[in-house]
């Protein structure tokens, strides 16, 4: 086994005790990638060598000089490819940014490169981060290296991958209506959605600014704790950034949940749930009881109410920030036009792909005058429903536990046919971003094609502590478990 | 389907998404969005009149600081992005004659 099949706390203290250096910890991550890469694609992005060795001889000197002390520092990390990168080119895997290098680095990333993390690559994902499966990227598809006929899930496929795959220590995603917890679940991996505003949002490229949120992906919980207390900051550059009391999350890497309240809403449990799934559920449940949560089920109302308005909201937002993509300051401009308006117009046709399309005619639809009332302010009406029955929920309940996805990861080409149903599967996942909520996937099995199985945990606005120290006490009784492909 | 897109809805919408569609994608977008709106008229079953809408989960307000530069002169840097630049600025085609 190599240094990749470590957590990145684990190869962080034989850095930090001088058992492996810097460059060899990149050196394992690029070995695994050579090894791998052809099959998965992970990457929209790896950097060159040189670059990697440069940046790994720097962060020794760090090292020794105490100017990086953290768990992370040395580490190899991957960031999905929606967050800009000074330097490195930056493409939310769309045609439309095919040659576009950021003047600047996105706070979250420059929050991991001050704790000495080592810049990898940039991960693929669903243009613009519009997508269930990493297959819409213009950068072609990344596989699920449990089974590389199944999709990896998405948005945050390749960073999911990436972690699952071994080739990178730990990554970075965003989670708009599921992209980190979804594809958690289908990769056998461990990722956490945080409260809104945790982390800052500069530099994030915007699909639903109102949802948006970059998250850690890693093997375990103890690794996701510390990658959210390096990247979560209070920053006055992103104007929804919240100032938090307390950013301490590894101080809930605690096995226990003695009188932890935990609720199972029922409406997450019924029809279109596999029964394989829902069993594996089912089972975290028990493991917790045994340790003495006390569980109920009660009734969330509005479920059904939840993707429709996610996806008139969403789509608005996006119909907005794609706004600025125009063949003038930076990316793809369309060879042969005539005059301005037709370049715009052009550009933008050949640069984005059809579900990009897709979301933003349907975004400038609900926001044309004549619809915004009957769709967008109903959509935000709706939304403030659905954040009240959260609220009530939490009233009796510390952590709420559900599937992250209705079934285990589909084949390749099977969802992108019908819109709506793939829009479906985001159904347990979306409520928390329309509501705010921190949430958790964790490992918790395998289907009988032995494809992963993701336990979501879902925590009151601000309390991702209780999650991290659910999903933590579970954890315990279980082995992470690599995929075939690494060995 | 209970909600049909027609050709100048369509054409409306194209302009205002500065988009450019073949005949068949401008078909292929009119079944998508009339499907989507007939899952999305669903939201009519609820009674919402008493509801606020919410665009943020927590109260935001305006953050104001000192209108002080912080960042330093970054234009090259910038402008090496542009599809096309000249003398420190953006190149645009020609807009009227």
């Amino acid at each position: 086994m190599g240094l990749m099949s470590l957590t990145a706390i684990q190869l962080g203290n034989k850095i930090k005790s001088g058992e492996v250096s810097v460059s060899e910890a990149a050196e394992a991550a690029l070995n695994d990638i050579n090894k791998v890469e052809g099959t998965i694609n992970s990457y929209v992005t790896v950097l060159s060598e040189d670059d990697i060795k440069k940046r790994a001889k720097e962060v020794q000197e760090g090292i020794k000089n105490g100017i990086y002390t953290g768990p992370l520092a040395g580490v190899p990390v991957a960031i999905k490819d929606n967050m800009c990168t000074e330097g490195i080119l930056t493409t939310c895997s769309s045609k439309i940014l095919n040659n576009f290098v950021p003047t600047y680095t996105a706070e979250a990333v420059l929050n991991l490169n001050k704790a000495g993390a080592v810049i990898i690559g940039k991960t693929n994902m669903d243009e613009f981060a519009m997508g269930s499966t990493t297959e819409t990227s213009y950068y072609g598809a990344t596989r699920n290296p449990w089974n590389t006929e199944h999709v990896p899930g998405g948005s945050s496929g390749g960073t999911c991958t990436a972690v699952a795959a071994e080739e990178c220590s730990f990554a970075l995603g965003s989670d708009t209506g599921g992209s980190i917890r979804q594809p958690c679940s289908f990769c056998g991996v461990t990722g956490i959605k945080p409260t809104y505003g945790t982390v800052s949002r500069y530099g994030l490229i915007a699909y639903g600014s109102s949802l948006d949120q970059i998250g850690p992906v890693a093997k375990d919980v103890a690794d996701c704790a510390a990658i959210l207390e390096t990247i979560a900051s209070y920053d006055p550059k992103d104007s929804t950034s919240v100032k938090r009391d307390d950013y301490d999350f590894t101080s809930a890497l605690v096995d226990d949940v003695k009188g932890m309240r935990i609720g199972i809403p029922k409406e997450y449990f019924g029809d279109g749930l596999n029964e394989e799934v829902k069993t594996a559920i089912f089972k975290v449940v028990d493991v917790l009881k045994e340790k003495g949560a006390v569980v109920s089920e009660f009734d969330l109302g509005l479920v059904t109410y939840a993707i429709p308005a996610y996806y008139v909201i969403a789509s608005a937002e996006a119909s907005s920030n794609l706004a600025r993509f125009d063949g003038v300051k930076y990316g793809y401009r369309a060879e042969e036009y005539n005059g301005l308006h037709n370049m715009l117009k052009k550009t933008r046709s050949e640069g984005f792909g059809p579900e990009v399309k897709r979301r933003i005619m349907l975004g400038s639809f609900v926001l044309s005058s004549g619809y915004y009332d009957a769709y967008y302010i109903k959509a935000l009406r709706t939304k403030a429903l659905i954040k009240r029955e959260f609220d009530k929920a939490f009233e009796n309940y510390d952590v709420i536990i559900a599937p992250a996805s209705p079934d285990t990861a589909p084949k390749l080409g099977e969802s992108l046919s019908d819109p709506i149903k793939m829009y479906l599967g985001d159904i347990y996942t979306i409520s928390a971003n329309l509501a705010g909520l921190p949430g958790i996937t964790v490992p918790c099995g395998t289907d009988s094609k032995g494809l992963p199985i993701g336990v979501q945990m879902l925590g009151d606005c601000f309390s991702e502590k209780k999650i991290i120290q659910t999903a933590y006490s579970y954890e315990q009784s279980r082995e992470y478990v690599r995929c075939s492909i690494c060995e | 389907m209970a909600n049909v897109i027609s050709d100048e809805t369509i054409e409306y919408v194209g302009i205002l998404a500065k988009l450019e569609l073949s005949d068949a994608e401008k078909e292929q977008a009119k079944k998508d969005m009339g499907s989507m709106l007939d899952y999305i008229d669903k939201l009519g079953e609820l009674d919402t009149s008493d509801v606020e809408p919410m665009s943020h989960v927590f109260p935001v307000n305006n953050v104001f600081r000192e209108d002080v530069v912080v960042n330093g002169d970054d234009s090259a840097n910038i402008l090496s992005n542009a599809p096309e630049e000249k003398d420190g600025s953006f190149v645009v085609p020609k807009t009227f004659d």
